[in-house]
């Protein structure tokens, strides 16, 4: 299902039809992510990639024209890129180890400290929030001053725009 | 979509028990899944759907702009303050075992701050897009109308 939807979200021109697969994508994404048992990005994926996300872009579209211009060239060396890039990530993967693999270097560092010793160092017992907030503090605090800063780059980006178009308001509701 | 009886009903059943479902997955974050990030975006969701409704002016009386920027930098702020309240109390940056006497309770003390900051920026900056763009838009609405 997520291949069809892929697939005809790139063949579709028409802009909305785009931004609502896209929500419908993001939500096969979230029954994933939850089947995988990520519920922490499962919900995520839900609220930010098929809520708030579709309502940014469809006011953007709001903006703009609802039909993709038609490309100016065939679009052969960008697919081939990302085939070649795509290959050459699947081949990386065949060096990964198994799946679920008990053995693997990730289940041996740091997870069974988190797993086991999380709700003892911490009391929260859902260990997904105590590696988020506590032992992974540092990361945390990056990540909230790097959605901070997005907000702020739109603020700087659009708040000009804003200005420049009351100056026109003013001059007698003429500007569009 | 302002006059459609339909909507505005919905609208207002649901916005409540969308902002008290983010306050749930905020406060029950470290019980089940969810946390800050999620609880943020929640509650920008909610609004954002009362703007969608009600239109932007009404979303605007209730959350202004000024409290949206504030909230902006204010979540920042208060992760950031949380790391050096742990630094005044003698322990390292981001330190909450000393931020109460049992380290336990201290833990808890500070992924609560922690989450509550990280809350209150994506919340502010999801509002924020939203009334950016949503005002741009505006202006040509009312060239519509």
């Amino acid at each position: 299902m997520m291949v069809a939807t892929v697939l005809i979200l790139a063949k579709s021109r028409n802009l909305f039809a785009v931004v609502v697969l896209g929500g419908i994508y993001s939500f096969l994404m979230a029954t994933v992510l939850v089947a995988l048992d990520a519920v922490d990005v499962a919900m995520t994926e839900a609220a930010v990639g098929a809520g708030v996300s579709t309502v940014l872009l469809l006011g953007a579209l709001h903006l703009c024209r609802a039909d993709e211009a038609k490309p100016a060239q065939r679009p052969w060396l960008p697919l081939a890129v990302a085939l070649g890039t795509g290959a050459v990530l699947v081949y990386g993967t065949l060096g990964l180890p198994a799946f679920s693999d008990p053995q693997a270097p990730i289940r041996t560092h740091v997870e069974p400290r988190y797993l086991n010793e999380a709700q003892k160092e911490t009391g929260v017992p859902n260990v997904v929030a105590a590696v988020l907030a506590s032992y992974r503090g540092y990361d945390t605090l990056g990540e909230t001053t790097v959605v901070f800063t997005a907000g702020a780059g739109v603020i700087a980006l659009l708040r000009r725009r804003k200005k420049k178009d009351a100056a026109k308001d003013d001059d007698g509701k003429a500007a569009p | 979509m302002k006059n459609d009886l339909v909507l505005r009903v919905v609208a207002k059943l649901f916005i409540p028990f969308i902002l008290l479902f983010a306050l749930y997955v905020q406060f029950h974050g470290e019980l089940g899944p969810g946390g800050g990030f999620q609880a943020g975006v929640i509650a920008a969701a909610g609004v954002v759907l009362h703007a969608l409704i009600f239109g932007l002016d009404a979303a605007r009386r209730i959350v202004p702009e000024r409290l949206v920027e504030t909230m902006l930098a204010a979540g920042v702020l208060i992760y950031a303050g949380v790391g050096v309240a742990g630094l005044l109390l003698g322990g390292n940056f981001l330190d909450y075992f000393v931020l109460s006497g049992d380290p336990v309770y201290g833990q808890l003390r500070g992924i609560f701050w922690v989450e509550a900051g990280v809350f209150v920026t994506v919340s502010g900056v999801m509002l924020k897009i939203f009334y950016m763009f949503a005002a741009r838009g505006r202006d040509e609405d009312g060239e519509e109308a």
